[in-house]
């Protein structure tokens, strides 16, 4: 076995030189537009000698032609790469620069201070120890900069350096700097920073950068480089649990099965118990396998091949950890959230959750409020734009195993993902388990759905049908349901006007109440197809997204999506209900088709022409289709 | 912390932060690939893939551009290494390019870079099926890249869109693309050259013997030494063929790679070399001097 911490590995070839134990803090500069934040990092790389000689001489040449500080340099230009950055003076995506001390190595993320822009700070201050909050001495404090702070709390950045900068457009005045931290002091108080140090700084002059400003005499302080290079880094991580999250199973032959992970947090030796989170069932690590040879110990941040005492269940997105404090296994998490798309966030909509290498489906089932970042009020919410925070409920459809994200960021921190666009939507961090699982629990009954259904001498299946209002959909379902009630088949038809009148009555026409009509819609078939029956949906049901949760929801090939294509003008000429008459006169709003969008189906299993074909056809073309499927042998 | 290595701490972290990522490609994506240009980044992507998967193979196919412009040397050694390690190793050339006559001393840099090499690589990951690629692009070599994602989405048509990069939290990569798209994946993001070379030492891995410091036949143009690596080489009437002692920092194409003069023979003198070094790395690589931006733009039209 290899020796582990040996004090005599040194570095080949006499490199003594070599700063075997310098630490790494990454950072984030953050607040709002314009501060300064390129520019105060560009100094930092260029009076730290961080700028090699050839990228300096394209800074000049830069400077000159896209600058914003004149015949000066623009430091902001060392940092702002993409061409639109360039061209609009402001950062857009977050860049990461290294640059490195005798004390120590820096990795710093210049995050852009744009509101538009903020999912790329999250992005930025995810991995960061440290933040670099800029305030710009000639301003109040915006809301854009309380909000960055609330983000950095929020992703558990604990150390804060406020950099009052531009420092020389207000003379130095010491006044004007006392303010501003005092201001932020009171504002922060409840953010629960740990430390908090006050500099005042001109970047684009370099005071109190690397070099103590001579005007500023009254400041004595640290510089920005001192207090970087003196921060504690995660002083008090406590002795945490050993967490390594399954990422592959490592299987050359039938010999060896290897789980290879990376250790989220504490110590692992061979010999050690582990509990695996989902299944609870506990083993022993046998060996700790790598190419130079088996290991004696590891710990957090290190990436593992494990053998397991065991021939036991264990896949990609289980947990192992220590027996004696084990994960949350839960499906119902209380968790904040912020909001990275466009889109809004829709309770009851299903999305996938990602965390750590587990992969669930998921939704947000009570948005508890949202957060206004100005004053940290508590505002209530029906749904979530973007870069908006919230405390939120949150329900997968598979327990997985979690830890509180302010113990372990790997095992506590998600993203929530679209599935149609497959964009990264949310990011999320959970407070604790609601252990809804723990205490609901599912049972099972002797008569089941198959028996039912035989006993009724069909298949149940949901036919859903979709479609703008007055495309034709309840029409058609109508004569289908006596067609089947003819051929004394067992049915039910659930319609979009009655549902509303009844179980959906506390719910309007907005998104997110749409997102929960559909849903509570679909729950309702599923059930009803569980007690044997053909039930029939006319819904408009605008969103392909909930189309696809209520087929997601019931068993493969007992859905049936039916588009009823009816052109929008044509519906407006119909207008059975008078509806379209009254949106167009706006005396209501969120209307589908005018005001509010529908999402033709992309794969429906049957599209009706109601221009080409009676709804009499169109009802005998649905029997003939259910007929083919042996729906109602 | 970090407990199991004869490595640096720093250096321990970064491998272990690469060999994270090669794995959740693998577990995630459908058919991934490496992109092995055979330079220093290369082999220590290949090094710690070979880690990563131990004591399995390596799950993925490795893929090589080749430009037909190569270092000679260059070729030599992805050989070796294919045949030393069992790897299997795909090689694309750009067939149309080499029919009509595509080459970087008659047609530019920039023209001859986006036939033999973007296209190229379109080519091979388009007919393939490649839904993910490696590269070994770190974010320290260029303004663009630092602005990169470690995980980099591409359209249908290869194209990256800087503006609208995913937001990429702690390290839960979201890998989930249509059919049609692809993902180009960097594992060295957050190394610099001084830590490839660092690491390079370390683990003692083989690279290019052009890397290191040695009497070569070189003429100097436009500020640049460019190696006579073969007969293909114009030599004009007023310069001269000068045996000088050389190495490269960066390697491609031999004529549009410039030399530097050093006496670094040895890795350790590499690092020694560095840390004093006033000019980066990209000073040599002539492609990325076409035009302000130009490697934005060509990584927009799908270059690595
Ligand atoms: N007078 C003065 N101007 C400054 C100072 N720091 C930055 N500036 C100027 O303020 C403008 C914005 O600077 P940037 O560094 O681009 O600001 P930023 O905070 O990075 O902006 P975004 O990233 O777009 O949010 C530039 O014109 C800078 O030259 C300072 O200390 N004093
Ligand atoms: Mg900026």
């Amino acid at each position: 076995m290899k020796a582990i911490s040996d004090p005599k590995s040194k570095p080949p070839s006499g490199l003594s030189a070599d700063p075997v134990q310098r630490d790494l803090l990454r950072l984030i500069t953050c607040g709002s537009v314009d501060d300064g934040k390129s520019t105060l990092i560009g100094r930092l790389l260029l009076d730290c000698g961080a700028v090699f000689e050839d990228r300096r001489q394209a800074l000049e040449r830069d400077s000159k032609v896209v600058g914003t500080t004149g015949d000066a340099l623009d430091a902001a230009l060392l940092l702002d790469g993409l061409q639109a950055e360039r061209e609009q003076g402001i950062t857009i995506d977050v860049g990461y620069h290294h640059f490195a001390t005798p004390r120590r190595r820096f990795i710093i993320a210049d995050t852009p201070g744009h509101l538009h822009y903020t999912r790329n700070m999250v992005t930025g201050a995810s991995n960061a120890d440290l933040a670099v909050l800029l305030v710009d001495a000639g301003k109040e404090m915006l809301e854009q900069t309380q909000r960055h702070s609330f983000i950095c709390a929020l992703l558990g950045i604990r150390d804060i350096i406020l950099a009052v900068n531009k420092m020389d457009l207000v003379n130095f005045e010491e006044s004007v700097f006392n303010r501003i931290r005092d201001v932020f002091a009171r504002f922060s108080a409840s953010l629960h920073f740990r430390s908090v140090v006050a500099i005042p700084t001109s970047a684009v002059q370099g005071d109190n950068v690397t070099r103590r400003s001579e005007r500023m005499a009254w400041y004595d302080g640290p510089t920005l480089l001192a207090q970087l290079e003196a921060v504690e880094i995660n002083p008090d991580a406590p002795q945490r649990p050993f967490r390594m999250p399954v990422q592959w199973v490592n299987r050359p032959d039938a010999a060896f099965r290897g789980y290879a992970g990376t250790v989220a947090s504490g110590e692992l030796r061979p010999g050690d118990e582990v509990l695996v989170s989902r299944t609870n069932v506990r083993t022993r690590i046998e060996r700790i396998v790598s190419m130079d040879g088996d290991l004696a110990r590891v710990g957090a941040g290190d990436a593992v091949t494990v053998l397991l005492a065991d021939d036991i269940d264990v896949s990609r997105g289980d947990v192992l950890a220590t027996p004696d404090k084990p994960l949350q296994v839960a499906d119902a998490f209380a968790c904040d959230l912020v909001w990275m798309s466009e889109a809004p966030l829709l309770p009851g909509r299903s999305y996938l959750l990602k965390c750590g290498s587990r992969t669930v489906g998921a939704t947000v089932t009570t948005l508890k409020y949202r957060v206004d970042v100005a004053n940290f009020a508590h505002l209530a919410a029906r749904q979530l734009e973007l870069n908006e925070i919230a405390y939120v409920n949150i329900a997968t459809v598979e327990p997985i195993a979690v830890d509180p994200y302010q113990e372990n960021r790997t095992t506590g921190g998600f993203v929530l993902i679209d599935r149609l666009t497959n964009e990264t939507v949310g990011a999320g961090m959970i407070r604790f388990g609601l252990n809804r699982s723990a205490n609901i629990h599912h049972a099972d009954f002797d008569v089941t759905k198959a028996a039912r259904a035989q006993l009724n001498g069909q298949r149940p299946i949901i036919l859903w049908f979709t479609g703008l209002s007055g495309a034709g959909k309840s029409a058609i379902a109508n004569l289908l349901e006596r067609k089947l009630y003819a051929l004394g088949k067992r049915t039910y038809l659930l319609d979009g006007d009655n549902v509303r009148q009844g179980l959906n009555r506390d719910l309007g026409f907005t998104e997110a109440d749409r997102v929960e009509n559909v849903r509570r819609v679909a729950e309702t078939a599923k059930l009803f197809v569980d007690a044997g029956l053909i039930t029939l949906v006319a819904l408009i049901s605008p969103f392909r997204a909930e189309r696809r949760m209520a087929r997601a929801i019931v068993a493969e090939g007992e859905f049936v999506e039916i588009f009823v294509d009816t052109p929008v003008e044509i519906c407006e000429q119909r207008d059975p209900k008078g509806l379209y008459r009254k949106a167009r006169r706006g005396e209501f709003r969120n209307f589908t088709g005018i005001d509010s969008p529908y999402e033709r189906p992309e794969n429906s299993e049957l599209t009706l022409d109601t221009s080409a074909e009676s709804a009499e056809q169109l009802a005998d073309r649905i029997v003939q289709y259910l007929r083919r499927r042996g729906a109602l042998d | 912390m970090s407990v199991m290595t004869h490595l640096p701490a720093d250096l321990h972290r970064l491998e272990a932060e690469a060999i994270f990522i090669l794995r959740e490609v693998v577990a995630e994506c459908r058919k991934p690939v490496m992109l092995y240009s055979i330079g220093k980044d290369s082999s220590v992507m290949l090094h710690l893939a070979r880690k990563a998967f131990y004591p399995a193979k390596l799950p993925f196919p490795l893929l090589h551009v080749d430009t037909t412009w190569k270092f000679r040397d260059m070729i030599r050694f992805r050989d070796e290494t294919a045949e030393r390690l069992g790897l299997e190793l795909i090689v694309h050339v750009n067939r149309a390019g080499v029919e009509q006559g595509i080459n970087p001393i008659q047609h530019g840099s920039a023209a001859y870079t986006g036939v033999m090499k973007t296209d190229a690589l379109k080519q091979a990951l388009t007919a393939h099926g490649f839904d993910a690629a490696f590269g070994g692009a770190r974010r320290d070599e260029e303004l663009s890249r630092s602005k990169e994602r470690v995980f980099s989405f591409r359209s249908k048509n290869h194209v990256w869109d800087p503006r609208n990069q995913r937001p990429e939290l702690w390290n839960v990569f979201n890998c989930r693309i249509a059919p049609g798209e692809s993902i180009r994946v960097f594992p060295l993001s957050n190394w610099t050259e001084l830590d490839v070379w660092r690491y390079i030492e370390y683990e003692d891995i083989p690279v290019v013997p052009l890397y290191l410091a040695a009497r070569r036949s070189v003429v100097r143009r436009g500020g640049n030494l460019i190696m006579v690596d073969d007969a293909r080489l114009p030599i004009g009437a007023d310069e001269v063929v000068q045996e000088v002692a050389v190495r490269f920092r960066t390697l491609g194409c031999y004529p549009l790679t410039g030399a530097i003069e050093s006496s670094a023979t040895t890795v350790g003198d590499i690092v020694r070399e560095l840390e004093t070094a006033s000019t980066s790395e990209r000073q040599g690589r002539l492609i990325d001097f076409d035009q302000a931006g130009s490697m934005e733009r060509k990584k927009r039209e799908g270059y690595f």
